[in-house]
């Protein structure tokens, strides 16, 4: 299929990468919660659907819903806050699986709690962007997409300058280095912390309102994203931006060929499926390094 | 040992009468014993080895899907079962269902242990949280796959071969009861013996710390695989009941349903208390009774009370009522431990 059609392929690849930029966002978020306080929020999914919705509301009022990538990340900070003071602090010194099966159950409510208030359908905020055709409208491209790849580069970059230049962001760096020292030199840790579960709901909240506009969200997709950005963090490592960068674009066109080749209702299956082949792959890999050292 | 021999048979005449005396509760009973083998068999991993798994869902729902399908495949075509749906064309006489279900029952547990031991080898290797988020992987892509096959249903569900019509109306469930506690006690006698062996000092050990456990010359990956193995064979035959009993299998709201069945098995381990025998039993117990009991007051927000729950106990509770009790009562939980133990001890020598 790949070489018979060729413009397949080629929309195939530019849907792909377009949709592993949003994905890395996500898995940026996760990398910095996971490498700050060693913890593994299964929520992450939920958190980006529930950004989407705060973007689907704006839109059902009358608001554009690009608006949504500034107000939602703002109401998504105070959830993430929110939701560290009520249960994360508690587990962040605890056993992983403790904080995987609390984030677990937050996911569970998470998902319930939107199902009621929102409803079971599937959404979409409609942006009014149109399309844009490529070679001889061989290639469809909604600019929508377009729209929130660029966004999402921009969050990033100022994220990352964010962390480079500011006092926050140095300390969060400091924290994720070594949280002792970083108390004993007057880091207010605990702060840090909180901050940095909010910055991660706030980039889903971004994440989540463009999904909003260019794909649709449903209360039942968190799990997914969270999948997705846990595995783009395994490949590429935590605190490696770039990595994050190209495994998530390199995702997004795997599940893109998935959708083609094996159809759309494997499209999830496959992505799940995909994990277990990379945990599986890691594992082999890391006991070939082990066993250089017997 | 005279209290402990009581005790059990208490047990058994509690579980032999309970159909009789509870008539309206058999359903409840029987779903009840299915939790307390699941609950029972994730400790195996979770709580005496260590290995946090979302995945025993994965057998649990192959159980379901092989039991029913041998029983229908052996004596119709599957295809054209699952096509028709709800509609019976095809009827199964009272041999036909019970051989089937008794074939069914045996690929239902023997097929799950062969895919643990293939796969234990490449999965069990990971450590820690990687383990449990490819487990927790592998039972949704199971859910999301298996809802792609169109030999058992699809999107669409599989329905199960009705129970033929004999023995009066209470044959039924009087019928699902006795294998549901037939499995229990057959699982609990089973752990029990597994307990008692240098076979659970070998999962301790690669618990407390797996890397010294392989320096001192055990095995390690063996007995992994191994307790995996036993675990997915008493979850596939749960599973296999529960299909039979539930009468509708849907990809992933029966089956592999790690919304629920999947979290409750951890859930009610944790509850009861981890790596302790009793613990699973127990936690089984109070959980069903507490659903049962409330989930009607919370109508339509049982998911949000199940949110709450897991963060409550998760949080607050994570030693469980063994290991609360233990530290409330210590000569007295100390009494009940030490005999299993010294037992333990004495065959070790």
């Amino acid at each position: 299929m790949v070489f018979q059609y060729p413009m397949i392929t080629v929309q195939a690849c530019l849907d792909g990468i377009l949709l592993g930029i949003l994905f890395a966002l996500i898995a940026y978020g996760m990398a910095l919660q996971w490498g700050v306080m060693n913890i593994i929020n299964i929520a992450q999914g939920d958190l980006v659907i529930l950004g989407g919705y705060i973007a689907y509301f704006m839109y059902l009022y009358g608001i554009h819903p690009a608006w949504g990538v500034i107000v939602s990340p703002i109401i998504m900070y105070f959830v993430g806050v929110g939701i560290y003071k009520l249960v994360i602090n508690k587990v962040v010194d605890r056993d992983l699986f403790i904080s995987i099966l609390a984030t677990f159950g937050i996911s569970i409510l998470f998902m319930q709690l939107m199902n009621f208030a929102f409803g079971a359908d599937v959404v979409l905020a409609n942006s009014g962007y149109g399309t844009t055709f490529l070679f001889d409208s061989a290639v469809v491209l909604p600019n929508s997409k377009i729209f929130s790849a660029f966004v999402s580069i921009v969050f990033a970059i100022c994220l990352v300058i964010y962390m480079k230049k500011s006092k926050l962001g140095r300390a969060i760096r400091a924290t994720a280095q070594n949280a002792r020292a970083a108390k004993i030199l007057g880091v207010d840790t605990e702060k840090v912390y909180a901050a940095t579960f909010g910055l991660n709901a706030a980039l889903c909240g971004v994440a989540g309102a463009l999904i909003s506009i260019t794909f649709t969200i449903h209360p039942y997709m968190g799990l997914p994203y969270t999948i997705r950005s846990f595995m783009i963090v395994i490949v590429a490592g935590l605190g490696n931006l770039p990595g994050v960068a190209m495994s998530g674009m390199g995702l997004g066109v795997f599940e893109e060929f998935a959708d083609y080749i094996l159809g759309t209702e494997f499209r999830i299956g496959s992505v799940f499926l995909l994990l277990v082949l990379i945990l599986v792959y890691r594992r082999f890999k890391l006991s070939r390094k082990r066993e250089y050292l017997k | 040992m005279n209290k402990n021999v009581l005790l059990y048979a208490v047990i058994i005449i509690f579980g032999l009468a309970a159909p009789f005396v509870f008539p309206a509760f058999k359903v409840q009973l029987s779903i009840l014993c299915v939790l307390i083998v699941l609950a029972t068999t994730w400790n195996i991993q979770g709580g005496e080895m260590g290995y946090n798994t979302f995945g025993n869902i994965l057998f649990y729902g192959l159980g379901m899907y092989l039991c029913a399908s041998v029983q229908v495949g052996m004596f119709f075509p599957l295809a054209e079962w699952t096509e028709s749906g709800g509609e019976k064309t095809f009827v199964h006489t009272p041999t036909q269902f019970f051989q089937g279900m008794a074939v069914g029952l045996v690929v239902a547990a023997v097929v799950p242990t062969i895919v643990a031991g293939l796969i234990g080898y490449a999965i069990l290797g990971l450590r820690g949280h990687y383990f449990a988020i490819c487990t927790l992987g592998l039972g949704v892509a199971a859910g999301e796959i298996s809802g792609g096959i169109e030999i058992i249903g699809a999107g669409q569900g599989f329905t199960t071969p009705p129970f033929p019509n004999v023995g009066g109306l209470e044959a039924r469930g009087e019928f699902f009861y006795f294998l549901s506690f037939g499995a229990l006690v057959l699982t609990f006698i089973a752990v029990r013996a597994i307990y008692s062996t240098r076979f659970r000092l070998i999962l301790n050990a690669i618990r407390d710390n797996e890397d010294k456990a392989e320096a001192m010359g055990i095995e390690t990956m063996k007995y992994k695989i191994i307790g995996w193995m036993v675990s997915a064979f008493f979850c596939g035959l749960a599973g296999g009941i529960m299909g039979g009993l539930v009468g509708y299998i849907d990809s992933t709201d029966v089956a592999f349903d790690g919304r629920e069945m999947g979290v409750f098995m951890v859930l009610m381990a944790i509850l009861g208390g981890k790596g302790t025998l009793w613990g699973p039993v127990i936690g089984a117990t109070a959980f069903h009774i507490f659903k049962e009991g409330f989930w009607t007051f919370f109508l339509g927000w049982q998911y949000v009370a199940l949110g709450v729950l897991i963060v409550v106990i998760v949080i607050y509770f994570p030693e469980g009522i063994m290991g609360w009790l233990r530290e409330k009562y210590p000569e007295r939980f100390g009494e009940v431990v030490d005999e299993a133990d010294r037992k333990a001890q004495v065959e070790l020598k």
